[in-house]
């Protein structure tokens, strides 16, 4: 698979361990209580799991499975689905860090990245998405 | 298609239908504790145990003799994630109604399996995703 899927994959698998510790403390601790600061992690639990878990798992297939182009570059010009790789990790990121920096703002910039983050990965691969061809198409 | 991959998508789907019919008990009935299952019924039983099925079927291969890596990991993956599943769904909406000692420690043990089970495929795909 291609280095970029590789680590959207690998990105993916760590939040997803991280997502399931959260939320099984969450649970146990909803059960018999033991340290009512767990509730703090609900927001990174939600984040980890959907957007780092899921989001990510889906971009790092599609980016490695959509139908390549002959000549040139086979998956299009990358550099957009690099940034999408950046850009929603250092939006999770922010959202996590925003309510112990204190820095307003943060979580509204935090959205922003992750929301750029995916318009970018779907502008990087917007033409790898064509019906079946005899022939496959040349890149533009 | 590999028999755990068969056993984790229609478990899978029992999951979103469940979670679909729980979503509408929790429309009309007064289900207390219901959402968080609703929830995870889609989410954790249906989308995630969905894609653990589909990677465990398509992603590159772990070896020429175990291809899915071992096969009692995979198996206790799917029964981590289901057990503790189950039990969520049964005594999550109780323990919301009544109490029980049982009831919280099934939930603790809902928590661990549901744990192991994310953990456990993190670990048993991890050396599957390969660079070219």
């Amino acid at each position: 698979m291609p280095r970029l899927s590789f680590l959207f994959i690998r990105a993916s698998l760590v939040y997803l361990t991280l997502g399931c510790t959260f939320g099984g403390l969450i649970l146990a601790n909803k059960s018999v209580p033991f340290a009512p600061v767990i509730w703090a992690l609900l927001p990174a639990h939600i984040e980890f799991l959907l957007l780092g878990w899921l989001t990510q798992l889906a971009m790092g297939v599609a980016f490695w499975i959509l139908p390549r182009f002959i000549g040139g570059a086979p998956r299009g010009d990358e550099r957009w689905s690099w940034a999408a790789f950046a850009l929603v990790n250092l939006g999770i990121a922010f959202t996590i860090a925003a309510p112990y920096l204190g820095i307003d703002r943060l979580s509204l910039a935090a959205r922003i990245l992750q929301a750029a983050g995916v318009a970018a990965f779907a502008a990087g691969n917007w033409r790898r998405i064509y019906p079946l061809k005899f022939s496959l198409p040349t890149r533009a | 298609m590999p028999t755990i991959t068969r056993w984790f998508i229609k478990a899978s789907l029992i999951s979103l239908t469940l979670g679909l019919s729980a979503g509408i008990w929790g429309q009309t009935a007064n289900a207390a504790g219901i959402f968080p299952v609703y929830l995870h019924l889609l989410t954790f039983g249906w989308l995630t145990q969905l894609i653990f099925g589909v990677a465990l079927w398509m992603f590159p291969i772990y070896s020429k003799e175990q291809p899915r890596g071992p096969e009692w990991l995979v198996w206790g993956i799917f029964a981590a994630l289901n057990l503790g599943l189950l039990l969520r769904v049964v005594f999550e909406p109780l323990q919301s109604l009544s109490p029980t000692t049982l009831g919280n420690r099934a939930l603790v043990a809902a928590a661990v399996l549901q744990w192991l089970s994310g953990v456990g495929f993190a670990a048993a795909v991890w050396n599957r995703i390969r660079r070219k």
